[in-house]
């Protein structure tokens, strides 16, 4: 019983590293551009479709075909961002660039579906199938490279916004975008690199997530639904809050998964709901500022 | 300020006329067009305008965007589904369990929104979509809604050639019915309560709105209605599945209608229903491929919401005061200035009326906590 427990909480963990990496990018459009990326789960499956045609027809290493596949998703974001995000105005902005990223959504899936069809597939690599074997472990080595990934990832991403000039002008812009722009920041260029940034990270959690799940057009639902509850519970705009959800969420998932795996999701679900009652803001959420 | 009532009658609110005549054109499409295939999308139709406007009574008076409707709308469905199994209610009886329907729903509404409404604006949204997707995953998972197979509806022993007519004539009375009841509230203090939350909650509370209590009710009102919807859909369509009952596209869809038509007014999601939902019957059956449909669906949403999120009916009634000024001061005497440019900055009266008409937001902001303060401060 204690191992498989301990077992479950390593899985768990390591799985949630994956979903950590992509519910950052999604907490670091929120905060910098005040929008609400409903697209992410869909464009993570893109990014895992981008990896498996580079995987089957050039038979390109999964982790090295990133090199292609994250400047691409990079471009996306940054096209998603100035054609139809940067067009959006008024007060009710934000509420409106969720309704167009989930149209968006949309067109990805429809595109996706005539493209792929229907039927499921996963990414294939010799490190998918196999595991390596600790201290009477068995971890996959899709996890452990995933979760190695998503460290790197993140680790990159904390030196880029807390490190460099361009780090700080973006931070500028998250507290506060009329005095960042006062002080000559380039809003709209600073906007648009942030939204690419976001969602450049779905290619390494396209690998991450498109190897250890079967996934097809549709599965864009499910993962928006955990990455959106991952960043409430974290707090919306909160990097760290984003990390501590996912993890807890991974392990949530995996310890309940032990006794009842159709219920697992569910328990989270739950966990969510409870902490909302008594926590409106999320975990390391700031409260909400006077409405506008 | 004087050409506000003006534009609310002619076309936020389109008068007797106008409703009396769509009611009468309602009640004899099924005798004039007996075609199978246009009443079925007439049907259609008119349970998306019922949802639109119970949408819209909550989420547009209060500005709450709420894209977890599907759940009431699922609820009211697996409700009658579920009790006419259990209780092996057959043929016109199921009708008899409509009003479960909207119990079931009202009784979902109460904690979701107890939940939901404590967090506002995108953080709602997203709670909304959160709980939904709870929902979808239940009907998936518990044993009594079936599974991935769903639940079939009782069987009807109606002729095929008028099977869709008394659904059109149920579908028809409740779209008429909500249509009233957001008439009704929309002009009550209750709404204007609601549309004080909408321009400035803080401050509505401040001069006394019990927030919570009116936002509630509005959504536990719109959540009955959608549940009534969501019923009726069941037996016309005789099955539900979870992905169906639990439709992330049916809540965008509602919203569409509401951002097209105009959003937070009493016509725009009856207008936006009528024009969106055949539009989108005839293209899935005029395309057997539903990705390529779904593909043209994503795009027209995208395109509304970039290029008319204010909604077809306030630009039209921008379009149609602006223009009314031109023709007043044109008859006034002061004629088209021949130099426009110049001469219309400078000259105040000329600058005064296009610039506090088509701003119909700030004279509701300073007019509406106003309204509901005294009362609900006593």
């Amino acid at each position: 019983m204690g191992h498989q427990l301990l077992r479950a909480i390593i899985d768990g963990v390591l799985a949630g590293g994956v979903y950590a990496l992509m519910a950052v990018g999604l907490t670091l459009i929120f905060g910098v551009l005040d929008i609400i990326n409903i697209a992410q789960g869909i464009l993570v499956i893109l990014a895992a479709y981008l990896s498996y045609l580079l995987s089957v027809h050039l038979h390109l290493d999964l982790f090295l075909g990133l090199l292609v596949t994250t400047p691409v998703m990079f471009g996306i974001g940054v096209v998603i961002q100035v054609l139809f995000m940067r067009r959006l105005r008024g007060r009710e902005r934000t509420s409106m660039s969720l309704l167009a990223s989930y149209a968006v959504l949309i067109i990805i899936e429809g595109i996706l579906y005539l493209s792929f069809g229907p039927d499921y597939v996963t990414l294939n690599a010799w490190y998918v199938n196999q595991s390596l074997h600790v201290l009477g472990f068995y971890l996959p080595y899709i996890y452990l490279f995933g979760f190695a990934l998503a460290v790197i990832m993140v680790a990159a991403l904390y030196l880029l916004l807390y490190r460099s000039r361009f780090g700080q002008s973006l931070r500028a812009t998250m507290q506060d975008r009329t005095a960042a722009r006062l002080i000559g920041i380039d809003i709209n260029r600073v906007a648009a690199l942030a939204f690419g940034i976001g969602v450049g990270v779905t290619a390494a959690g396209g690998v991450a997530f498109g190897a250890t799940n079967a996934f097809n057009a549709n599965s864009g639902y499910d993962l928006i639904s955990r990455l959106l509850a991952i960043i409430i519970l974290g707090g919306m705009g909160s990097i760290g809050g984003a990390l501590a959800a996912a993890i807890m969420m991974g392990t949530v998932e995996a310890v309940v998964d032990i006794w009842s795996p159709t219920w697992s999701v569910a328990v989270f679900y739950l966990a969510l709901v409870l902490v909302l009652t008594f926590r409106p803001q999320g975990l390391f959420g700031q409260r909400e500022a006077r409405a506008q | 300020m004087t050409s506000l009532p003006a534009r609310g009658k002619g076309l936020v609110a389109p008068g007797p006329i106008v409703a009396a005549a769509l009611l009468l054109a309602g009640l004899i499409f099924p005798l004039v067009i007996t075609n199978e295939t246009a009443t079925q999308i007439a049907v259609d139709t008119l349970l998306f305008v019922a949802a639109a406007v119970a949408w819209n009574l909550f989420s547009g008076f209060t500005g709450y965007i709420s894209l977890g409707h599907a759940v009431f709308f699922g609820t009211g469905a697996y409700t009658v589904g579920i009790a006419a199994q259990d209780w092996h209610v057959t043929g016109d009886l199921e009708f008899a369990l409509l009003p479960l329907a909207g119990l079931a729903a009202g009784l979902v509404a109460v904690p979701f929104g107890l939940i939901a409404l404590r967090v506002r604006r995108h953080t709602f949204v997203v709670v909304t979509i959160a709980i939904f997707f709870i929902f979808q995953l239940m009907a998936f998972n518990f044993s009594f809604t079936g599974g991935s197979v769903g639940i079939p509806a009782p069987f009807l022993t109606w002729a095929p050639e008028t099977y869709n007519n008394p659904f059109y004539y149920m579908a028809f009375a409740l779209a008429a019915g909500v249509a009233l009841l957001a008439w009704l509230i929309y002009h009550s203090r209750f709404g204007l309560q609601l549309r004080a939350i909408r321009d400035d909650e803080d401050r509505a509370r401040g001069l006394g709105v019990r927030a919570m209590r009116v936002k509630l009710t509005a959504f536990v009102i719109s959540g009955v209605v959608t549940g009534l919807v969501g019923a009726l859909w069941f037996f016309f369509i005789a099955q539900v599945l979870p992905q169906y009952g639990f439709d992330p596209i049916f809540d965008l869809t509602i919203a569409l209608m509401a951002f097209i038509g105009g959003f937070g007014t009493l016509w725009g999601p009856i207008l936006g229903a009528l024009a969106l939902e055949p539009v989108e019957q005839v293209l899935t059956l005029r395309l057997s491929n539903s990705y390529a449909s779904e593909l043209i669906w994503g795009t027209l949403f995208l395109l509304v919401i970039l290029f008319l999120s204010r909604g077809v009916l306030p630009i039209a009634g921008e379009k149609l005061t602006a223009w009314r000024a031109r023709r007043e001061r044109r008859l006034a005497g002061e004629g088209p200035p021949p130099g426009p440019a110049p001469p219309r900055g400078v000259a105040p009266t000329a600058a005064s009326t296009p610039a506090d008409t088509p701003r119909p937001d700030a004279a509701e902001q300073a007019g509406s906590p106003a309204g509901p303060g005294p009362a609900g401060a006593g």
